[in-house]
């Protein structure tokens, strides 16, 4: 019964998992310019992978499969958002982007020799 | 003070340490002493060869503000996601964007990272650049309608440093964080 109920659950995240990935890749193929691109590449695709690992976990259920995916889960959170900066501060400062698409840049006023911080 | 310095080291890359060979042993799938033993010598070998700067953990857990943070941070997840899909695959919408610098009100190295990474996967803001000096984020806010909306992103960075800071900083950073905001007159 509780097997059944889990087999159904995961599968329902696994579809729901893959949906938003597809939205996620339309975003970065859609989206006008690589910063807005990144936005489509963290948040539905971590959201996307973390579902997907919570179907695949719903229908493994052993000890040792739970403990990998877990990881995954821990370091797919954490290198993300770093690999997305990374990608955008690069993007930024190769002067890749659509400043007609910009509302405001308060980092431009810092000043192009405000020193930059390195890798923080 | 010396010798204190030392202890407190030791005392980090012993931590380091021990979450290297959980990791390893979580790789391996289950935990035997020959996983342990190399798990302690891997991770001994990251630590001697691949050394970091030093990121003293100088707070404290408060179990429910972590709980709250958590579970604030998966509805914001889901919401942020939701939110860029449905623009995503929205015909013929061309979203518009801003930068903005936050200047956070606790600059020590492990709140500035994380809420940097946490910014990130919460609506509409991805990190751009750290000024680590000023303790600045710069971020990149998505799908701006007006100056409004930089203002929303601003006050969304500081409520979750201060969500950030009440599960794992430390009394003095959370008592410094309730003095700024009282003084600037904002009630996050």
């Amino acid at each position: 019964m509780i097997a059944t109920v889990a087999d159904w659950l995961g599968a329902a995240c696994l579809v729901a998992g893959a949906l938003l990935s597809l939205a996620a890749g339309i975003g970065v193929l859609r989206f006008p310019d690589a910063l807005s691109r990144m936005h489509a590449a963290t948040k539905p695709q971590v959201l996307g992978v973390l579902l997907l690992l919570l179907g695949i976990a719903l229908r493994l259920r052993s000890p040792a499969d739970l403990g990998m995916i877990l990881l995954v889960a821990v370091f797919q959170l954490s290198t993300a958002p770093v690999a997305a900066q990374m990608i955008a501060r690069a993007a930024y400062r190769a002067g890749r982007l659509d400043r007609g698409l910009l509302d405001a840049d308060e980092l431009a006023e810092r000043g192009a020799d405000g020193g930059s911080a390195g890798p923080a | 003070m010396v010798g204190r310095g030392r202890v407190g080291r030791w005392r980090d890359q012993a931590v380091a340490l021990g979450w290297l060979v959980l990791v390893w042993s979580l790789l391996w799938g289950n935990l035997t002493w020959a996983n342990l033993v190399g798990g302690l010598l891997v991770g001994g070998a990251v630590l001697v060869f691949f050394p970091l700067p030093a990121v003293s953990f100088g707070g404290r857990l408060r179990p429910w503000a972590l709980l709250v943070f958590v579970a604030r941070f998966v509805v914001e997840l889901v919401s942020a996601s939701l939110h860029i899909a449905r623009i995503a695959v929205q015909p013929g919408y061309r979203p518009r964007g801003a930068i903005v610098a936050v200047r956070l009100r606790v600059p020590t190295d492990l709140n500035l990272a994380l809420t940097a990474e946490v910014v990130s996967l919460v609506p509409g803001t991805l990190i751009l650049e750290v000024d680590r000096n000023s303790g600045t984020l710069y971020l990149h806010v998505l799908d701006t309608h007006g100056p409004a909306d930089l203002d929303v992103a601003r006050d969304r960075t500081l409520v979750v440093e201060r969500r950030i800071v009440r599960a794992v900083g430390s009394s003095a950073e959370l008592r410094h964080l309730d003095v700024t905001s009282s003084e600037k007159g904002t009630h996050l």
